[in-house]
C-alpha cells in the first residue's frame, strides 16, 4: 500500500473512531434511501395491478 | 374525487423537483466527503478524531430540522386537515429517526477518544436521545392506528408536545455543565470554526437537507399511493359486484 494512503486510513491513529462514524451515517443514509425507493416502486406496481384489475382510468404518470 | 386533485399537483411538482434535488444532493455530498476527509486540516487539540464532525454535526442539525418540519407539517394538518401535511409528517418520521440514531452513535465514536467516555448522561446527550424515543413513539403511533385519519391527529399531538425538547436540546450545552462542547456555528456572534473547516461542513449539511428532501418526496409518493390503494380496496368492498374486493394480488405477495 502506497504511504499516502495508508497514512489517510490511519488518520492519525483514530481510524477506529472515524471510519464507522462516516460508515453509519452514510449506511443509514442508504438503507432509508433504498427502504424507501422500494415502497415506492412496491406501491406505485400494487396500485396498478388494482387499477387494471378494476379498469379505473388512472391519473396518468405518477412521480418515482 | 377532490382529494386528490392536491395530492395529482404534487406528484407533478415532485417529479419536477426530485432531480435536482438527487443533483444538489449527491455533488454537495461527494464534495463535502473530499473536503472533510482530504482538504481539511486536522485540528490542532482533536487531530484527525475532528474529522467525525464532518457526519455529526449535519446528522444533529438534521436530527433537529426534521422534529421542527414533523411538527410544523403536524400542526398543518391538525389545523387545516390537510392530507398531504399528515402525510410529509408521516414520511419525515423514519429519516428523522435515523439521523437522530447517526448523531447519537457518532458522538459517542467522537466522545469515547475525546472525552474518553462512550456516554454521559448529560443534558445535551440525554435530551437527543429524548428525540430518538420521541421519533419511534410516533412511529409506533401510526402503526398502531388503523384509520389514517385517527392516527395523524394522535400523531400530531405527540409531535407538537415534543417540540419542547427542542430548545433543550439547542441550549442544554449553554443552561447545563457538561462535557459536550458549546455552538461553534449557529452562534449570534458568528462562526469560530475556521473556514478550512466551515466549508465542507456546510457542504455536507447541505447534501444531507438536499437527500432529506428527495427521500421525504420519495416517501410522500409511497404513502399516496398506499392511500389510493385503501380507498381503492374500500370502495371495492363496499361495492356488490366486485368478486375480488381483497384478494392478494401478485406485487402484494411478493412484499409479504
Amino acid at each position: 500500500m502506497p504511504e499516502g494512503l495508508r497514512e489517510f486510513l490511519a488518520m492519525g491513529g483514530y481510524w477506529p473512531y472515524v471510519w464507522p462514524s462516516f460508515a453509519i451515517a452514510l449506511g443509514i443514509m442508504l438503507w432509508l434511501l433504498l427502504a424507501s425507493l422500494g415502497e415506492a416502486r412496491r406501491s406505485q406496481r400494487l396500485l396498478a395491478e388494482l387499477r387494471a384489475l378494476r379498469s379505473e382510468p388512472g391519473e396518468g404518470g405518477d412521480a418515482t | 374525487m377532490h382529494r386528490f386533485a392536491n395530492p395529482a399537483r404534487f406528484a407533478r411538482l415532485s417529479a419536477r423537483a426530485l432531480p435536482w434535488a438527487w443533483a444538489v444532493a449527491g455533488l454537495a455530498l461527494g464534495s463535502g466527503l473530499v473536503g472533510g476527509l482530504l482538504l481539511a486540516p486536522a485540528d490542532y487539540q482533536q487531530g484527525d478524531s475532528v474529522r467525525i464532525m464532518f457526519v455529526h454535526v449535519p446528522s444533529a442539525w438534521m436530527a433537529m430540522f426534521v422534529y421542527a418540519f414533523m411538527a410544523a407539517a403536524s400542526a398543518v394538518g391538525l389545523i387545516w386537515r390537510h392530507a398531504l401535511a399528515d402525510i410529509a409528517a408521516k414520511a419525515a418520521a423514519p429519516l428523522g429517526a435515523g439521523f437522530t440514531f447517526a448523531a447519537l452513535a457518532t458522538g459517542s465514536l467522537w466522545g469515547q477518544p475525546m472525552w474518553g467516555t462512550w456516554w454521559v448522561w448529560d443534558a445535551r446527550l440525554t435530551s437527543v436521545l429524548v428525540l430518538f424515543f420521541l421519533y419511534l413513539g410516533y412511529i409506533a403511533l401510526w402503526q398502531a392506528i388503523e384509520d389514517p385519519g385517527k392516527a395523524a391527529r394522535a400523531a400530531a399531538i405527540l409531535a407538537l408536545v415534543g417540540v419542547v425538547n427542542l430548545p433543550i436540546i439547542k441550549f442544554s450545552v449553554d443552561w447545563w455543565n457538561t462535557l459536550h462542547q458549546p455552538a461553534s456555528v449557529l452562534r449570534l456572534a458568528g462562526p469560530t470554526i475556521h473556514s478550512s473547516m466551515l466549508w465542507p461542513l456546510l457542504l455536507m449539511a447541505v447534501g444531507f437537507k438536499a437527500y432529506f428532501v428527495a427521500v421525504l418526496l420519495l416517501r410522500m409518493h409511497a404513502e399516496l399511493n398506499w392511500r389510493r390503494i385503501r380507498a381503492l380496496r374500500l370502495t371495492a368492498g363496499e361495492s356488490t359486484d366486485s368478486s375480488h374486493g381483497f384478494a392478494t394480488l401478485p406485487a402484494e405477495r411478493a412484499s409479504l
